[in-house]
């Protein structure tokens, strides 16, 4: 992965040399490109924290959504399906809108963007991570909670001490991608004026017209990102492995 | 747990069943099954697969509950609601075919769980009581490993301790040796015989019929969802009434 960004890095500065390139924009060589970059970069605290408090959240609402759709109640069922269903109709921009400037009107109330942001992510994504935590919990042996049962732990200890364990460690990979997913995904909260990673380089090539040079920063930052938050979701995968093995 | 006096033995009946059937759809696993089982009672079953065996016994604990009939654990009468919960929870213990220890959790953890959560005991009484029941299934010095790390036979002993650690009044067994490796399987006989002396009420569903005679007081044998053969091991090894009896144990014993 390092070795096919690194050609993809040379291949640009070749390309830069040719002429139509303007990397002055963002070159930290020079003092106006780095105060650019600079301005460029600040954006991705609040990508991370968007993108993180969100997937927090959707976590815990998919995982409620998630256990009613488990149940042999049909009632509950079906409460699950419905919520699934609409929330995963709804486009994540539609979404966004609807919660910055829909929902404060409907219930009388503002809400800052970063919080409109965080609910509208954490929302659209909390259908697919109730389907995640879905498959994960019914992947589990029946015998789990049989065994549960002979030694009286009621629904709620069954779950949190001997289902959700060992859902969670096997969804991990899943969750891992819904993170990923979530850090792209939080660009679009730039329309409602987010000041994330996407925003910045917006607001960068208004005042700097070079688009090409920013829009390509911008998509490293990106890349890098997310290389790195793979890389570290697969270690923690590795490390509960071999918890799980050698303990 | 002290040896029962027998006279003890004779008058407290600590299962009963009476006319008990359990459907599956439309197919009926249990037929108007009637038990009775004395407190300190070894009673074996066996019978062909798909008789209705583990149903039975997991009707007794409610893993399944039964359609009609009635079931009276310790003076207390099963109905699926959570009464009946607590009353199986106080008084039964299982061991499954297939082990099911947690493996997420350490041998000690998967003893220690029950107790701590359900049996309110501080995390030192329960690892106490763990470490103690290790003990007796001969395998303390595993308390530390994960299920997986363990062979078959020492996993099964652990899912005893397991089930001891909650100081059931009766311990129901679903062919606990059926999933092992024939050298293991005497290890956890060993270990299930041992209870049996200790005065401990046992249903056992096996096709080891060493043990059964080893063991038993009372002998059934299932088939079709019936109780077709019910008596004493004596006479249930040397002159069955039902002929279905004699010829399912004229196939597995040896000849
Ligand atoms: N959960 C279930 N759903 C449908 N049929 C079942 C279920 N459990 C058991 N059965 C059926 O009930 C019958 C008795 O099963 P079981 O009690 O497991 O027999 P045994 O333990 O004697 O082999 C079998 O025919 C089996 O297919
Ligand atoms: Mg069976």
């Amino acid at each position: 992965m390092t070795r096919i960004l690194l050609i993809c890095s040379a291949a640009l500065l070749l390309t830069a040399c040719s002429g139509d390139w303007g990397w002055y924009v963002v070159d930290p060589t020079n003092p106006k490109g780095l105060i650019n970059l600079k301005f460029m970069i600040s954006g991705l605290k609040y990508t991370v924290l968007l993108s993180v408090t969100a997937i927090v959240i959707s976590i815990v609402i998919g995982l409620l959504v998630a256990l009613p759709g488990l149940s042999t109640n049909k009632w509950l069922r079906g409460f699950n399906r419905v919520y699934v269903e609409l929330v995963r109709a709804v486009p994540i921009l539609v979404m966004i809108l609807w919660v910055y400037y829909g929902l404060p009107q409907l219930l009388g109330i503002t809400i800052t963007v970063f919080w409109a942001g965080v609910i509208a992510l954490a929302l659209s994504d909390s259908a697919f991570e109730a389907e995640i935590f879905r498959a994960g919990i019914q992947s589990i042996d029946k015998g789990q909670y049989e065994a549960s049962h002979t030694v009286a732990l009621g629904y709620m200890d069954t779950m949190r001490f001997i289902i959700l364990p060992q859902a969670i460690k096997r969804i991990l990979p899943a969750l891992g991608n819904q993170l990923v997913y979530m850090l792209k995904m939080s660009s679009l909260v730039s329309v409602i004026g987010m000041q994330e990673l996407t925003r910045k380089a917006n607001e960068l090539v208004v005042t700097e017209y070079r688009p090409l040079e920013i829009y390509t920063v911008l998509l490293l930052e990106y890349l890098l990102l997310i290389l790195v938050v793979s890389a570290g979701v697969r270690w923690l995968e590795r490390r509960w492995e071999t918890d799980s093995l050698n303990k | 747990m002290a040896q029962i006096p027998k006279s003890q033995i004779d008058n407290q009946q600590i299962i009963q069943m009476r006319s008990v059937s359990k459907f599956f759809g439309t197919f009926q696993a249990l037929n108007e099954v009637s038990i009775d089982v004395s407190l300190g009672e070894r009673v074996v079953v066996c019978g062909p697969s798909g008789s209705g065996k583990s149903t039975l016994i997991r009707c007794i604990n409610q893993l399944e509950v039964h359609n009609s009939g009635t079931i009276t654990i310790d003076g207390h009468q099963l109905d699926g609601k959570k009464n009946s919960l607590q009353v199986i929870h106080d008084n039964v213990g299982m061991v499954f075919q297939q082990f099911n220890l947690f493996p997420h959790l350490t041998v000690l953890e998967n003893l220690t769980l029950g107790p701590v959560r359900s049996r309110n005991l501080s995390k030192s009484q329960a690892t106490e009581l763990a470490m103690q029941y290790l003990e007796r299934v001969r395998i303390p010095e595993q308390a530390e490993k994960y299920p997986t790390q363990l062979s078959g036979g020492q996993q099964q002993r652990v899912a005893i301790a397991r089930s001891l650690c909650m100081e059931p009044k009766i311990m129901l067994f679903d062919e606990p040796t059926s999933a092992l490796d024939p050298e293991m399987i005497n290890e956890v006989l060993d270990v299930m015989v041992e209870l049996a002396e200790s005065g401990m009420t046992m249903i056992c569903v096996t096709h080891e019929m060493g043990f059964a005679r080893r063991v038993a007081d009372t002998m059934v044998f299932m088939d079709h969802g019936e109780i077709v053969e019910l008596s004493e091991t004596k006479k249930f090894f040397e002159a069955p009434d039902s002929k279905r009896c004699q010829e399912f144990l004229q196939q597995i014993l040896p000849h």
